[in-house]
């Protein structure tokens, strides 16, 4: 679904078309996005790199272009994501509260359908979501977590790779207006 | 101010849950206390999909694990039984080499040791017909084979040349039913003509029903026909039946005991005497003794006929008998406080060899100052005389 003249920029928030999705599909994909992260990686350690949650985050908050739904999706996700992790509750839910937020206010003015935007705003936010969970890290519980922007920038373009793909997926299961 | 928290709404709930986790956050960094109510909510929500996950795969990775192993197992199987296929023909190829050889030297110990001129020649083949015991062998005219010559093997008569070619000749074995030949038992030296029946046994015909063969007695050439000399195994009675006016007596070949593949053919033969004994009983050579040495081997040292042998005690034992000897003590007669013998002397050497022995590899011997013991010192192994 692209707008017509396939431009970008949308030229005001109602023209930006809102996605639905059954109520299961926003239980269960988060979910599933969880349990990839913390189970598939056990069998294949190469797959480790891939930060599912986050790409579902994105997607959520761009396709319902709604800054609340985005940021609490953000904010469940990752509480959800601390619980299963040994760090303090609220470090990736921060993160990805802020990432649902932004991503939820770029999903208002762009055409998020078109697949090179897609890929862009995936590596941006994965790159976003790394730094900022280094800010944090660093602010909050004073730790020393290396800043690695290279390696950042290259795992944000497999992201953003399987990212566009995860979201064509994804879109088969929006409701149909 | 409800436009101003609609238009700001976005906003305030961002902060509001920032705040919130910072709350979190706080609490649970100063405290040093986890929140484990929602630990165990999340926990309680992933783990049991995670577990149902979980047996899917392990149940279908097992499925999949098992059916690939089964397909390896039953290639695996296929080469297996290819390769024990494999395993068998080259077994029973080794068992027919080692047969082959073992015949092989049997007839060359066999062609050694006959008188007779023979020629060793291998079956290639078998004649036509149905009831036909013909073969072939690799030997004709150019090695010297003629019509009417005798084959045989190291145990016994196999057939006759019925035809010789340049390269082959033909073969009438004992078996044939046109087969004849002259025989005698071994035991009464009864005459008669062995007769093949088409069968595996073969019959002696022409015995008079008076003579006296029985079953297990051997039956050897006769020399009569000309053909086969005299003196060579031909089989051993099998089965003797009385009648007129001749026995029925069934002979088992002995010639084809190993196989029938390698032969001899008898360019000349040579007789020879009936044996004694059956072939199979002959009294196996046994060699004479190696000889005795009259002197044995420098390096061997001759056990001592007398002399102290034994323990530590012992050796102690006649090293003061022969202390006491040399100073004129006798031990166990003296009286208490008497003087005792001195036991630092060394004793003579002895004059035979079996004294020297164990009293020279006793204690040594210490003359008084040299250190050790000094006079008047207890002796080892007692302080008192008796």
């Amino acid at each position: 679904m692209t707008y017509p003249g396939g431009r970008i920029l949308l030229s005001s928030q109602r023209e930006g078309q809102v996605s639905r999705f059954r109520a299961w599909v926003l239980l269960a994909v988060p979910l599933a996005a969880i349990l990839f992260q913390i189970y598939v990686p056990l069998f294949f350690q190469f797959l480790g790199f891939l930060e599912m949650p986050l790409l579902v985050v994105v997607y959520f908050a761009l396709m319902r272009r709604s800054q609340v739904s985005g940021l609490l999706v953000g904010a469940l996700v990752g509480l959800a994501q601390d619980s299963l992790s040994k760090n303090p509750l609220g470090m990736l839910g921060i993160v990805k509260t802020l990432v649902g937020y932004f991503a939820a206010s770029v999903g208002m003015r762009l055409d998020v359908d078109q697949v090179f935007l897609r890929l862009v705003l995936a590596f941006f936010f994965y790159v976003f979501h790394q730094f900022f969970y280094w800010v944090l890290v660093r602010a909050l519980l004073t730790q020393q977590l290396a800043f690695e922007m290279q390696k950042w920038l290259v795992l944000g373009l497999l992201n953003a790779a399987v990212g566009v793909s995860l979201f064509h997926f994804l879109d088969k299961l929006r409701e149909r207006s | 101010m409800e436009s101003l928290l609609n238009r700001y709404r976005s906003i305030t709930v961002l902060l509001l849950v920032i705040f919130a986790q910072l709350v979190l956050i706080a609490v649970q960094v100063k405290n040093d206390q986890d929140v484990r109510m929602i630990r165990v909510w999340t926990v309680t929500a992933v783990t049991p999909v995670a577990r149902i996950v979980e047996g899917l795969r392990s149940g279908s990775t097992g499925l999949l694990r098992s059916y690939v192993l089964l397909r390896d197992t039953n290639q695996k199987n296929r080469r297996l039984l290819a390769e024990l296929d494999r395993l068998k023909l080259e077994n029973t190829f080794l068992r027919s080499e080692l047969n082959r050889a073992d015949r092989g030297q049997a007839l060359a110990v066999f062609q050694s040791h006959t008188p007779s001129k023979t020629v060793a020649a291998t079956i290639i083949g078998i004649g036509a017909g149905a009831n036909s015991k013909v073969v072939f062998v690799d030997r004709g005219t150019v090695s010297g084979v003629e019509r009417g010559m005798a084959v045989v093997t190291p145990d016994g008569i196999v057939g006759k040349v019925i035809a010789a070619y340049p390269v082959t000749s033909e073969v009438l074995l004992i078996t044939d039913p046109d087969f004849a030949a002259g025989v005698i038992s071994q035991k009464g030296q009864v005459r008669g003509t062995l007769k093949g029946q088409g069968a595996p046994t073969c019959k002696v015909d022409y015995v008079p029903f008076e003579e006296k063969v029985e079953p297990g007695e051997w039956f050897f050439t006769s020399g009569d026909d000309r053909i086969f000399p005299r003196g060579f195994p031909v089989g051993v009675v099998k089965a003797v039946r009385s009648a007129q006016p001749f026995k029925e007596i069934l002979v088992e070949p002995s010639g084809f005991d190993r196989g029938l593949e390698d032969v001899l053919i008898l360019i000349e033969g040579v007789h020879q005497a009936v044996p004694d004994t059956p072939p199979g009983n002959q009294p196996v050579y046994i060699a004479p003794p190696p000889p005795v040495p009259a002197t044995p081997p420098a390096d061997v040292q001759p056990v001592p006929k007398s002399g102290p042998v034994g323990t530590e005690a012992d050796k102690l034992r006649a090293h003061y008998k022969a202390i006491g000897d040399a100073q004129g003590h006798t031990f166990g007669v003296g009286l208490p406080g008497s003087k005792p013998p001195d036991f630092n002397l060394t004793p003579p050497p002895a004059a035979g060899p079996g004294a020297a022995g164990p009293g020279a590899a006793g204690p040594p011997a210490v003359g008084p100052g040299a250190g050790g013991r000094g006079p008047g010192q207890a002796p080892p192994g007692g302080s008192s005389q008796r």
